[in-house]
């Protein structure tokens, strides 16, 4: 049997040890009326190069980033990765680890910890993160959460240009709590800081910075609106690398951060797993959901690290517990440290800094295409959102048998936004290859237009 | 404070650089035309500069200060630690999967669907139940969409339900949850035999109470030997059976959920489904269903029309959405390459050997410590320090650290709450005799220091890498990131 | 150990009259079974307080415990040394690791908590 070492000679010495005859002995208080009698009914057992062969199947029926050139975001990144991430994340000793609750044994996952947690607080701009969440969208909807165990205030205004998913999550997180949400109009793909928005029992402001657009929000003074009303700000973001290049949450006056870690060293995954990041100031910490690493020392004076302030946790407060996290996505904050400490500095301005000129890039040859143009004036940070003569849909199929994921089609988020495409450029891509994809757009438009009716 | 170990700031040199990057191969353009000055950072983030070989070292030296799996015993009860297999890594990986926008049009995924839809039949199965969904992350996270779900479910039927049952041993995630959909938590007792005490929960069963959680085999390792007549009292008062699936390693192919009454329950593929699980995490947590609540299911959900497979967003009773995206895909690659690895003969002898070689610790270790319920066990069972912290003044935090300078890493102690000094042990079916043997003679070996010389175990441990660690100081003058000078 | 002229609750709260006010914290007998306490969680001054209804919680290394209030009234005073010296609820529970003081809106409440005697009969000392 795959994976189970013990012999038939193993088993007979184990049973008289435990002073049974049989293994069906060892069932013998589960009720007859609930034991399964007949064999269970699954697909045939294969041998590993089977397994391998059939999974190399299902993995090459996928049209991935290698094979179609990827200019969607929306919330998944395609950013190089270096190979060392994945060489040191996959070792053993880190992906085979429990939750270090053995501190003692466990110094290493503790302290890579403690240093994600640094990274994350400069990178945000924030005084104190978590050891990660989810992801981005229920990490948002606990920060909403928590924002609300804060102020006791239970309203919450929620801007449309945060990512139409994250916003549904929010809504599930709040709605048993009685936690009202209120979402706020974007105007050309911004969400300007309204002072009709706040008032006394507004617990939280939520906007997303880069947008779901790509575009900049007034971080600043939103931050001044909702702190004038006893609000908290919190933001939400999607490609913490901006911040290689702009200023940060933390800075611009957020009060909590939830960020998507996935672009930090962490594959597309097809959606997961990926990493929330939240981070706070430090005098919201003993409200901040999920696992926090604290440094401090052993009995012979010497630095170590555990896991702290425990008792905000589930398997201490239970129903009076900050959230129910309990698992978290510790390997891929681990892959997000890694990465980091390989760009320092400087690599992550600089990534951040070739997104942006290259999305410039690639958006100003696509304005010039005829029938398309930009949907939002204003600076953006590596998406931006394009009108289109066809509709979003068919144009990223038409595109497609080209050879390239041509962007998220915004029909099914945004209403009045059949014919429109988010578009998204990281550093991965290349000029030649955008050239490309703007000869291919074009080409696309013309067969759409010779199409019968017109209309795609 | 000395630190033997830097951390990676303490590394760094200003000017060194790990990566490289490409000059931009676009035009030219003055970054104030692109960003304004004024959203421009003003002070760059105080991360490490090192070098390549810098970070290698920092995170191999780093991984050597960790224990896992990979390196020995990790009989920790309610986690099953067993075996990560290779070859899950291998298919993981695959750009196939792993370089997949979730956003690509659906006729270009359908490989990524199709394995989403089989592992979904193979695990109803398993289960019992009538369909799943893959969006949790992790248990806790299952827990709270099949919470959701059973709240949208008396919504519908205009029932207002405000409260649920946990027994007493329950894991803190189950009224940790509870909580956050809003409902008042109830606790019931267990009785002398370790089962939920069937009175006790008969006082608390009425028409307010939406769900009974309940963990099956228990949090003491053992089988609820009521548990059809539990089904049969929670359904007469038109409640909802929960399953905390986190003991799921004991029943596979013995016994099914669906078939001892349970309505929604989840499964954590980290454990059963040999996910591994990375320090804390990824885990991936499946929600499984009866068919009355499927409608009730987070969107969007796996469906096969002939043989394409479509994602449906159209499901106007779905409880919405608890993250974005679909779900930890690629550890649902890795389960479902485990599934297909074992068949069912492979999955049922999992349940079988689990359970063998739990009774088979117990049995050896009864002799020395303390077993509050002598009761056959299922795939863990719960053992008491009792004996030598009145004895000899050890307490199971003692004997958990004293473990680790045998090699192994510590059972779970301290819960299940309801049992002094716990310590839980889930030894799993990946584990050979010699190292079971090899766990209890340290354990026995153990003992005797208690008795003979309690200062070493109280001190414990002694060879790792750092000794017992001042939590007290840490909770109270907390140290949570490093601060540049 | 367990002062004559304070009053206790079944919580293991004490309260200790001052005129119209009383000064609140929790026992020897609390203290010792948290062991460390490494935070404590206090009203803000003004806070209406209601008999043995939860006022604020007290954090161990390893449990977080409800404080309820043995009296009922207005929080006039908090002990503001117990944010940087949570320890001294372990070292002094009945004089300087004291939480908080109410003015005290019904008297007749005193009457409904234990005696020092009645205490200690109540955690098994007597």
């Amino acid at each position: 049997m795959r994976y189970i070492p013990t012999t038939p000679e193993e088993r007979e010495h184990m049973l008289r040890v435990i002073g049974v005859r049989s293994v069906e002995d060892l069932f013998a208080d589960v009720p007859e009326a609930v034991r399964l009698r007949r064999p269970l009914r699954l697909r045939p057992a294969l041998s590993d190069p089977e397994v391998v062969r059939l999974l190399r199947s299902l993995a090459d029926h996928n049209g991935h980033a290698d094979r179609l050139t990827c200019f969607a975001g929306a919330g998944a990144y395609d950013h190089f990765i270096p190979p060392a991430v994945w060489q040191l994340v996959g070792r053993g000793e880190f992906l085979t680890a429990y939750t270090p609750y053995q501190a003692e044994i466990m110094q290493g996952e503790l302290q890579a910890t403690y240093e994600y947690q640094t990274m994350v607080c400069e990178l945000l701009g924030m005084e104190v993160a978590n050891a990660s969440m989810y992801d981005g969208a229920s990490a948002l909807g606990e920060a909403v959460v928590m924002a609300r165990d804060l102020t006791r205030r239970d309203r919450v205004v929620l801007s449309q240009a945060v990512h139409p998913e994250y916003r549904q999550v929010v809504r599930t997180y709040t709605e048993p709590l009685g936690i009202r949400v209120v979402e706020w109009r974007h105007e050309s793909g911004l969400t300007p800081p309204d002072p009709r928005a706040v008032d006394g029992s507004t617990a939280a402001v939520v906007v997303q910075h880069p947008n779901f657009f790509g575009c900049l929000e007034d971080v600043r003074a939103w931050a001044e609106l909702a702190h004038g009303a006893g609000a908290l700000l919190v933001v939400a973001c999607a490609d913490p690398l901006a911040f290689g290049l702009l200023e940060p949450p933390g800075t611009l006056g957020a009060d909590i951060v939830a960020a998507e870690g996935q672009p930090l060293g962490n594959p597309l995954n097809f959606g997961g797993p990926y990493l929330g990041i939240v981070a706070t100031r430090e005098q919201f910490v003993r409200r901040m959901p999920g696992r926090l690493v604290g440094a401090t020392v052993d009995r012979h004076g010497r630095r170590g690290f555990v896991l702290t302030l425990q008792t905000r946790e589930q398997h201490i407060r239970r129903e009076k517990a900050t959230s129910n996290i309990c698992t978290n996505e510790a390997l891929n904050a681990l892959a997000a440290a890694v990465y980091l400490s390989l760009l320092g500095p400087q690599g992550v301005r600089q990534v951040a800094e070739l997104c942006v000129r290259k999305a410039h890039y690639l958006k100003s040859r696509i304005a010039e295409l005829p029938g398309f143009h930009l949907a939002f004036p204003g600076p953006t940070f590596h998406e931006f959102v394009v009108r289109t003569p066809r509709s979003g849909e068919a144009l990223v199929r038409a595109l497609a048998r080209e050879g390239f994921l041509g962007g998220v089609p915004l029909g099914r988020f945004y209403r009045g936004f059949r014919d429109a495409l988010l578009v998204c450029v990281t550093e991965s891509r290349t000029r030649e290859e955008m050239d490309t994809f703007v000869a291919a757009l074009e080409r696309a438009v013309r067969r759409g237009r010779r199409a019968v009716g017109g209309r795609v | 404070m000395r630190a033997d170990f830097p951390l990676i700031f303490e590394r760094s040199v200003p000017g060194r650089r790990g990566f490289g990057l490409p000059a931009p191969d676009v035009p030219s353009v003055p970054l104030e035309q692109l960003v304004p000055p004024g959203a421009l950072r003003s002070r760059p983030p105080a991360l490490p500069e090192v070098s390549e070989l810098d970070v290698v070292r920092h995170y191999t030296q780093l991984s050597h200060r960790n224990f896992s799996i990979d390196e020995g015993f990790y009989p920790l009860g309610s986690c099953t630690m067993k075996y990560n297999p290779k070859l899950h890594e291998e298919v993981a990986r695959l750009p196939g999967f792993a370089r997949l926008h979730p956003y690509t049009p659906e006729e270009l995924v359908q490989g990524a669907l199709r394995l989403l839809w089989e592992l979904g039949e193979e695990l109803r199965e398993l289960a019992g139940m009538d369909a799943v969904t893959f969006q949790p992350a992790a248990g806790a996270h299952g827990e709270l969409v099949g919470l959701l779900m059973v709240r949208a479910y008396f919504a519908s039927r205009g029932e207002r339900r405000t409260r649920v049952i946990v027994p007493d041993s329950a894991h803190g995630t189950n009224p940790a949850t509870a909580a956050m959909v809003g409902y008042e938590v109830v606790t019931v007792r267990s009785d002398s035999r370790g089962n939920l005490d069937l009175a006790a929960l008969e006082e608390q069963l009425d028409h307010r109470t939406a769900a009974l959680m309940l963990t099956n085999p228990n949090t003491l390792g053992l089988f609820e030997e009521h548990v059809d007549r539990i089904a049969e009292r929670v359904h007469a008062v038109g409640a909802q059976m929960y399953l905390d699936g986190a003991n799921f390693n004991a029943m596979v192919g013995v016994t099914r959920p669906g078939d001892q009454g349970f309505d929604v329950m989840h499964m954590n593929l980290h454990k059963t489904f040999s996910t591994p699980h990375g320090g804390g995490g990824p885990g991936a947590g499946v929600v499984a269903v009866k068919a009355h609540l499927e409608p009730f299911l987070p969107v969007p959900v796996v469906v096969r029309e002939g043989d394409r497979y479509r994602l449906d967003f159209d499901r106007p009773q779905s409880i919405g959405r608890v993250r974005a995206f679909y779900g930890n895909f690629a550890n649902l690659v890795r389960a479902y390459a485990y599934v297909r690895s074992l068949g069912a003969e492979g999955l049922r002898a999992v349940a079988e050997h689990a359970v063998l070689h739990a009774n088979y610790v117990r049995a050896r270790l009864a002799p020395y410590y303390e077993i509050p319920y002598p009761r056959v066990c299922k795939h863990e069972f719960v053992a008491s320090g009792v004996r030598q912290k009145k004895r000899d003044g050890v307490t199971t935090k003692d004997i958990a650290k004293r473990l680790l300078d045998y090699g192994f890493h510590a059972p779970t102690v301290y819960f299940p709450l309801i049992v002094e000094e716990a310590i839980m042990v889930e030894p799993t079916e990946t584990e050979s005799l010699q190292t079971l043997d090899a766990f209890v003679e340290a354990m026995i070996a153990i003992d005797r220091e208690c008795r003979e010389d309690p200062e070493k175990v109280r001190t414990a441990p002694h060879t790792t890498p750092v000794g017992r660690l001042d939590e007290v100081r840490a909770a109270r003058h907390p140290d949570l990131r490093w601060k540049p000078s | 150990m367990y002062p004559q002229d304070y009053r206790y609750s079944s919580e293991h709260e004490w309260a200790k009259r001052e005129d119209g006010r009383v000064r609140v914290g929790i026992t020897r007998f609390a203290a010792d079974r948290l062991t460390d306490v490494v935070y404590v969680e206090l009203p803000p001054v003004g806070t209406e307080v209601h008999f043995m209804q939860p006022f604020g919680v007290v954090e161990s290394v390893k449990a977080a415990s409800e404080l309820y209030a043995p009296v009922s009234g207005r929080v006039v005073e908090v002990n503001q040394r117990l944010r940087d010296h949570p320890e001294l609820v372990n070292q002094d529970p009945h004089g300087e690791g004291w939480m908080i003081v109410v003015e005290l809106a019904d008297p007749t409440e005193l009457d409904r908590l234990m005696d020092a005697e009645a205490y200690r009969r109540h955690i098994g000392e007597a």
